[in-house]
């Protein structure tokens, strides 16, 4: 096995997703196959590439930064508008600190 | 009788304009009437926008009412894939998680294409967050082929392909990251179109997987992916990665010499797993390429085979970061009843994500797991190196790559959805090109028995088939011209 159960929860639990048992094992047994899988890749010898993070074109580079200059955001209203819970200009949440 | 445009082009929907046969509004409320008979059945849209449709076309024809100059899509009903934002429309990435997200501001494509006087009539059906190759993970149900309601769409971009194919809209958006573009145009018999990585802004474009999204245009000829392509291209001071490449007019570009043009066939896409009748079809139209005076070479891209494994770690590294922001403060679904935030998160996300977004968000996150990092997502970063090279060596010899789209017609609904691999490995023709940010296209290749109905004695039903073509990085003008005149010439038949 490439995956255990363990390896799941964990996994799981830094992505912040409450999974229930039956996920879980479904996990594991589909996650294995998939990187079994993928240790294809170890067939071939990469000593000598450098990774590929991005796309590499010839176009010429464009400015990653705008000019700094102030220009129309969202009203407070809107950025507010989808919140699931929202009160005094704040998004709201379950307490954090816990007495 | 009503007006029915269901077979319409863009140029129907200006010609008609500008001879004053008909009107803005007659066309909106007849890609209505199609969306209201065919959306039930095949499930396309996800959201229709009727009100605020007819009223964009009743100010196209007060333009035209004015005397104005109609610009190049005026009129032009058009869908628009859900993981793209509308300002004041729902945008749901056929997820559970944003059902009720109505975003503050609009897509840079869907700006250009309204500003040049397209009419958005719906929010088009997609895999929940881009993640699929069949529209089988949409939390608002699968949509149907409308060749066969018993068979995918394809996907991710399934609503899109389905509603041009259906005649609902006469172009729509649609985004590929690994081929869900290409891949439910050649399901759906249509074009489809992945232009080059940076070729067209992604600000307001949902975020999957962030080094291979590509928002692109489906259409019902390769000229309405032109003229499209042409309205949406473009740097875009809003997203960093647009290219400040110009645009050429890419409609004007069509008619041009294809003399001495060099098309390479790669051999590993005709290799085992493609099946008969695809092969047939695509063997076919190199044919026909070949008629049309092109040089057909055979070539080699001999590290096709491992793209679906480097595809599959690199997506879903880039996606457990991008879902990351999916946490029910800021906008979406909250779960209830949470004691603590971090119990809030969990819930929320465990409830508010389906099965393949989970799958993908613990693959990737296992994959930059510390311990895992350099076995897995710095092995397939080095690999995918190694695919973009396979590509431009290939382009030193030849000016563009002819290959199938997929390797079977439409498949049924439910045949995969047991096994992720088996579906993950029908997406393996379209993934190199996506790796390499290089454009492609999927152009109707003629039709093919649907696999596995052979022996039975009910009537053996068509299915379309699609064949792709790669080009160089920007070269999407040749691209057009080669797919246009392959149409023209009459495609396979």
């Amino acid at each position: 096995m490439k995956i255990t159960e363990k390896d799941v929860r964990y996994v799981a639990a830094l992505a912040h997703l409450d999974l229930t048992e039956k996920e879980t094992a479904q996990y594991v047994a589909e996650l294995d196959s998939i990187l079994t899988y993928v240790e294809k890749l170890n067939q071939i010898d990469t000593s000598t590439v450098e990774p590929m993070a991005q796309v590499l074109h010839k176009a010429a580079e464009t400015d990653a930064l705008r000019e700094d200059r102030d220009r129309q955001g969202f009203r407070q209203e809107q950025s507010l508008g989808n919140a699931p819970e929202s009160g005094a200009g704040h998004f709201k949440v379950a307490k954090v600190i816990a007495r | 009788m009503s007006l029915d445009i269901s077979n319409w082009k863009i140029e129907d929907v200006l010609r008609s304009l500008r001879s004053r046969e008909t009107t803005a509004t007659e066309i909106c409320q007849a890609s209505l009437a199609r969306i209201a008979a065919e959306n039930p059945k095949n499930n396309s849209l996800i959201t229709v926008t009727q009100e605020r449709a007819l009223a964009r076309a009743a100010a196209i024809d007060r333009m035209a009412a004015s005397g104005e100059r109609l610009p190049p899509l005026a009129g032009v009903p058009v869908a628009v894939k859900d993981v793209i934002v509308t300002e004041g429309t729902r945008t749901t990435c056929g997820s559970r998680i944003l059902e009720n997200y109505v975003p503050p501001y609009t897509a840079t494509a869907v700006e250009r294409m309204e500003a040049a006087g397209a009419i958005v009539v719906g929010k088009a059906n997609c895999d929940e967050f881009a993640m699929g190759s069949s529209n089988e993970n949409s939390a608002f149900g699968p949509v149907r082929n409308p060749y066969d309601l018993e068979r995918v769409s394809g996907g991710s971009s399934g609503g899109s392909a389905a509603a041009v194919a259906s005649g609902m809209a006469v172009a729509a958006l649609g985004s590929d990251t690994g081929g869900s573009v290409r891949q439910p145009a050649s399901f759906c018999g249509v074009v489809g179109l992945m232009p080059t990585y940076g070729r067209v802004s992604r600000y307001g474009l949902v975020a999957y997987a962030s080094s291979l999204d590509h928002i692109g245009p489906v259409g019902r000829s390769v000229k309405d992916v032109a003229v499209l392509l042409s309205a949406i291209a473009g740097h875009d001071p809003l997203d960093s990665t647009s290219a400040a490449v110009p645009v050429p007019n890419y409609v004007s570009e069509l008619d041009g010499n294809l003399k001495g043009f060099k098309i390479g066939v790669p051999r590993e896409y005709f290799a085992e797993g493609l099946s008969s009748g695809v092969r047939t079809q695509v063997e076919a139209g190199l044919q026909a390429l070949g008629k049309l005076g092109c040089e057909m070479v055979e070539i080699t891209l001999p590290h096709t085979e491992y793209a679906t494994a480097c595809y599959y770690i690199i997506a879903t590294a880039e996606a457990s970061a991008n879902l990351a922001r999916y946490d029910g403060v800021r906008y979406g679904y909250r779960a209830p009843g949470a004691a603590s935030l971090s119990e809030m998160y969990q819930k929320t996300r465990g409830q508010g994500f389906g099965a393949e977004v989970k799958r993908r968000i613990i693959l990737g996150t296992y994959v930059l797991s510390a311990g895992y990092y350099d076995a897995y997502y710095l092995k397939a970063q080095k690999v995918r190196h190694l695919i973009a090279a396979d590509f431009s060596n290939a382009f030193e010899k030849v000016d563009a790559i002819a290959a199938p789209t997929a390797p079977t017609p439409a498949f049924r609904i439910g045949e995969k959805t047991a096994n992720p691999l088996e579906m993950y490995l029908s997406d393996v023709y379209t993934l190199p090109g996506s790796l390499a940010g290089i454009p492609g296209i999927s152009v109707p290749c003629g039709w093919s028995s649907a696999e596995g109905d052979g022996g039975s004695s009910s009537e053996i039903k068509k299915l379309p088939v699609g064949i792709q073509l790669l080009g160089k990085h920007f070269d999407e003008a040749r691209l057009l011209r080669l797919a246009h005149q392959f149409e023209m010439a009459g495609g396979v038949a």
